[in-house]
């Protein structure tokens, strides 16, 4: 059993750090062009609507957002474990039940969107 | 009883770079963590509709956020680089006999990934 969800943490994290790779560096750039004052033209609400109304877009917006916190999540663990913390369940539990509220919410929205 | 060198539970990742740069990878998911709740709340935004959504644009605009997502920019480059640098590492390629060089490997991401990049920038309307 502790070896299924070993394996099963860990596929998430290493998916997750691959599609974050991938996709990550160019969003973060584009919200920073935005938060540098040029949001109507390069993130306008009926852009960001029309790319998340439908499915491929809600798909693409959750693998992401969810595969990032689970990524987020493990990583964190282990790095905390290194770090010299020693509370492995407390540290587990809060960060798989926070990526597991994340993947709930962003998918409580999109189905909104 | 073997001898057993004392290693510090805290700090044994500045004995070495190696192990420092490792411990610095881990910690670039901090970044990744920001990041995925940043777009959650943008999600959560385009949800309840334009005003909500203005506000959530002008929220980015604030100091501190854009210093943020400045020092995040960074970090995800380097994760990304990190990431691309390691794969072949974690999960080698075997054709036959040989294995598939890591700078293959990693070469092939770095194309996916400017690919990718140039997709995202187009859908965002950048131009």
């Amino acid at each position: 059993m502790a070896g299924i969800n070993k394996a099963f943490f860990w596929s998430l994290f290493a998916a997750g750090g691959t599609l974050t790779a991938f996709v990550f560096p160019v969003l973060v750039l584009i919200v920073l062009l935005a938060a540098h004052g040029n949001p109507a033209e390069i993130m306008g609400f009926e852009q960001m609507q029309g790319l998340l109304s439908n499915w491929l877009g809600k798909i693409a917006a959750l693998g992401i957002i969810a595969l990032a916190l689970w990524h987020a999540a493990h990583r964190l663990r282990t790095a905390l474990h290194g770090l010299g913390l020693r509370a492995d369940s407390a540290v587990a539990a809060l960060g798989y039940g926070g990526a597991l509220l994340g993947t709930v919410l962003a998918a409580y929205y999109l189905l909104q969107i | 009883m073997a001898y057993v060198r004392p290693v510090s539970k805290t700090s044994w990742y500045l004995a070495r770079r190696s192990y420092t740069v490792h411990m610095l990878q881990e910690l670039t998911s901090i970044f990744v963590g920001i990041f995925a709740l940043i777009l959650l709340w943008g999600l959560s935004a385009v949800a309840a509709g334009p005003e909500a959504y203005q506000q959530f644009l002008e929220s980015l605009t604030g100091p501190g956020m854009v210093l943020l997502l400045w020092v995040t920019t960074v970090v995800m480059f380097y994760h990304a680089v990190a990431w691309f640098s390691v794969t072949p590492k974690a999960m080698p390629i075997q054709r036959g006999e040989e294995f598939v060089p890591g700078s293959v490997i990693a070469g092939a991401h770095y194309v996916v990934w400017i690919v990718l990049s140039v997709l995202v920038l187009l859908l965002a309307g950048v131009f």
